[in-house]
């Protein structure tokens, strides 16, 4: 295409080459179209590229005010407006993924019904969970598990002392708990947690990261000792379900709605994040959203206020995230276990694929 | 053959040893054969041509020998002699091989023997213990994690959805059983407004006209008004009426209840602190009436007066 030739002709034969270039673009004039990155001189080289740039920002505005413009007139017109594009997201280019739980798997309630889980989400057990920590002692360790013995009740913590975690896992069966949860201190600091279900429950090693404990959060809320209610958003495939019912048999299955407590974990992109509320029903005026446009037909724009219910909250306790590090079959036995996942690096390649 | 000696370890010393280690605090010798690991005239295996030491291969002890008449076969140069397991008997083959040795040498095997036999003893019990081992993450991997939860966070609109999910389930209902008690903040100021307005009226004129407040939701969970309760209680519960207006839980109204059973809850109900009671009637329709009572108010007014 004569590359040579558009470097020493002035910039407008580019732009305006390209201007028309835009439309009628096959993939093979792609392939020929000079790239700013093949002009060998950087001057030159940083001004196309500048100009490419500073046209593309335009076309972006008026792309925008044509947008509004075009949505403005249907309002008055009394159209409807056009309809709005959905952006494009991760969640929405999502891969596919064959593990995602259909909402008539029987084989999925099937499964849950011979799962660990079900005897403590049948209510048949109440879950007593037993924490302790890993060998070294940490700054903000124990800040956090007092916090964590706030929020999960029933809970209770001992002093890891030196005993082998099999040993702890022994003991913590003959004392019938349901749970045991190990926070993993790496460097001054909570690093992993481990979550160990009595009596052959899965072990699940979670990433722990971006902890806030409650006295840093600003205007916090002192949690009261009612049962919790408990969220779990976005568990979509059969691992996150697992997941998130090894997460559901921690807390009581009946939770005390006159608490106002809730809380939640939530799964984006693999992360799940740990919240803690209060809250609150109110009642908000909220005027309709006719009175924009100014329909004067009675004189007055029409305002009627509408109520509408708002939950409200108050942040209490920690926040911290999860990753899911490995899920194992049985009790903690890293050598001698049955992994139902784990989580290798070359699992991160595609930016599109998660797999809770 | 002192000479030998003296003439390799002038050599080596002076010139340059391959096994010499130089620290701080002083030279070492890194040769396997060296009895107590410090490059020394004494304790160099090359300088001396009648030595010996104690290795170890897999846990198990051996004496090596070497003498000034194997000094110049480098490959039968060193004798190995296996110790038996047993402390003093190990002690006691030492002494019958290097019966006529210099005191020094046998001294320092010795010392090299126990100080051998402790750390046999210590890593086997180590290795009955766990012990944690540590695994390293690529800084890389470290930092995409954290820029990927950055914006995993922001992508999950935490508060919305969360919001979002309980007022989905008050609109399924989950919380009708148990009532949760919220105080609408508008009805309730609304009210109190009402009340002060009510209060200046009634002072000037004696005789008020009956004033009825009806409040409707359109939410499904019921909402009680703070109010009704707070002055139900203070109406029945203190009998006198107290000069509290000003406090906000003065009510000139009561509740008016429309079944008996309401009066009942609403009564229970009427502390600040709610404490939720199994309630009998459970009301459809979440509608609160009330209603204001004129000569009620009239006796309050007397009591006040």
């Amino acid at each position: 295409m004569g590359g040579k030739r558009k470097k020493s002709d002035g910039d407008d034969v580019e732009e305006a080459e390209e201007g028309s270039k835009k439309k009628t673009r096959t993939s093979a004039e792609k392939k020929e179209q000079l790239l700013p990155s093949m002009i060998k001189n950087k001057d030159k080289r940083s001004e196309v590229h500048a100009k490419l740039k500073r046209q593309k920002k335009l076309d972006k505005r008026a792309k925008a005010k044509a947008r509004d413009a075009a949505a403005k007139r249907a309002l008055d017109l009394g159209e409807e407006p056009p309809e709005k594009k959905v952006p494009r997201t991760i969640e929405n280019t999502r891969e596919f993924d064959e593990t995602v739980c259909r909402p008539d798997d029987e084989e999925l309630f099937a499964g849950n019904d011979a799962d660990e889980f079900s005897s403590i989400l049948n209510q048949q057990q109440t879950p007593k969970i037993l924490i302790t920590t890993c060998r070294f002692n940490s700054t903000r360790g124990p800040a956090f598990i007092s916090e964590l013995l706030s929020v999960i009740p029933n809970a209770h913590y001992y002093k890891r002392g030196t005993y082998d975690l099999k040993k702890i896992v022994e003991y913590a069966k003959n004392k019938h708990f349901t749970s045991v949860i190990v926070v993993h201190t790496n460097r001054r600091e909570p690093d992993a947690l481990l979550v160990i279900g009595i009596p052959n429950g899965p072990t699940a090693h979670f990433k722990l990261s971006k902890l806030v404990l409650r006295k840093d959060i600003k205007n916090h809320g002192t949690p009261t000792s009612h049962k919790p209610e408990l969220v779990l958003n976005n568990f979509t495939t059969r691992l996150g379900h697992r997941v998130g019912r090894l997460i559901q048999s921690l807390f009581p299955q009946d939770p005390e709605h006159k608490g106002r407590r809730v809380v939640t974990f939530h799964n984006q992109r693999d992360f799940i994040f740990f919240r803690h509320h209060r809250y609150i029903f109110e009642t908000k005026e909220v005027k309709k959203a006719e009175s924009k446009s100014k329909k004067d037909k009675d004189g007055k724009s029409e305002n009627v206020p509408e109520q509408k219910t708002i939950a409200r909250l108050q942040e209490c306790g920690p926040r911290f995230t999860l990753k899911l590090i490995s899920l194992q079959h049985g009790t903690f036995d890293t050598k001698g276990g049955e992994y139902e996942w784990v989580h290798k690096p070359e699992m991160d390649t595609s930016r599109r694929r998660f797999f809770l | 053959m002192e000479h030998g000696g003296e003439l390799v370890w002038q050599l080596i010393r002076h010139g340059h040893c391959s096994f010499m280690a130089k620290i701080t605090t002083g030279n070492f010798c890194r040769n396997p054969y060296n009895v107590t690991g410090v490059c020394n005239r004494s304790s160099c295996p090359l300088a001396n041509n009648r030595y010996a030491t104690i290795r170890e291969d897999n846990g198990v002890f051996y004496l090596y020998m070497k003498t000034i008449e194997r000094a110049h076969i480098p490959k039968d140069m060193w004798e190995k002699v296996k110790l038996p397991r047993n402390y003093e008997k190990a002690l006691e083959v030492i002494d019958k091989h290097l019966m006529y040795w210099p005191k020094l040498l046998i001294h320092k095997i010795k010392q090299r023997l126990t100080k051998m036999t402790q750390m046999r003893i210590r890593m086997r019990k180590l290795a009955l213990k766990t012990r944690e081992k540590i695994m390293t993450t690529p800084r890389k991997e470290k930092k995409r994690e954290a820029r990927r939860e950055e914006k995993a966070e922001k992508a999950a609109l935490l508060e919305k959805s969360i919001e979002k999910e309980l007022l989905e389930r008050l609109q399924k209902g989950v919380y009708q059983q148990s009532d949760i008690y919220n105080y609408p903040l508008e009805e309730y100021n609304k009210v109190l407004d009402m009340e002060k307005l009510k209060a200046a009226d009634e002072e000037e004129d004696e005789e008020e006209p009956e004033i009825e407040y009806v409040e409707g939701y359109d939410e499904l969970e019921e909402e009680e008004d703070m109010e009704d309760f707070g002055g139900f209680a203070t109406f029945k519960s203190q009998g006198d009426y107290d000069d509290d207006e000003n406090d906000g839980s003065a009510d000139d109204e009561e509740a008016e209840p429309v079944d008996q059973s309401r009066a009942k809850r609403k009564m229970a109900l009427a502390s600040k602190r709610v404490e939720k009671k199994g309630l009998d009637s459970k009301s459809k329709k979440p509608r609160v009436i009330v209603e204001v009572e004129r000569e009620d108010a009239g006796e309050r007014q007397r009591v006040v007066q």
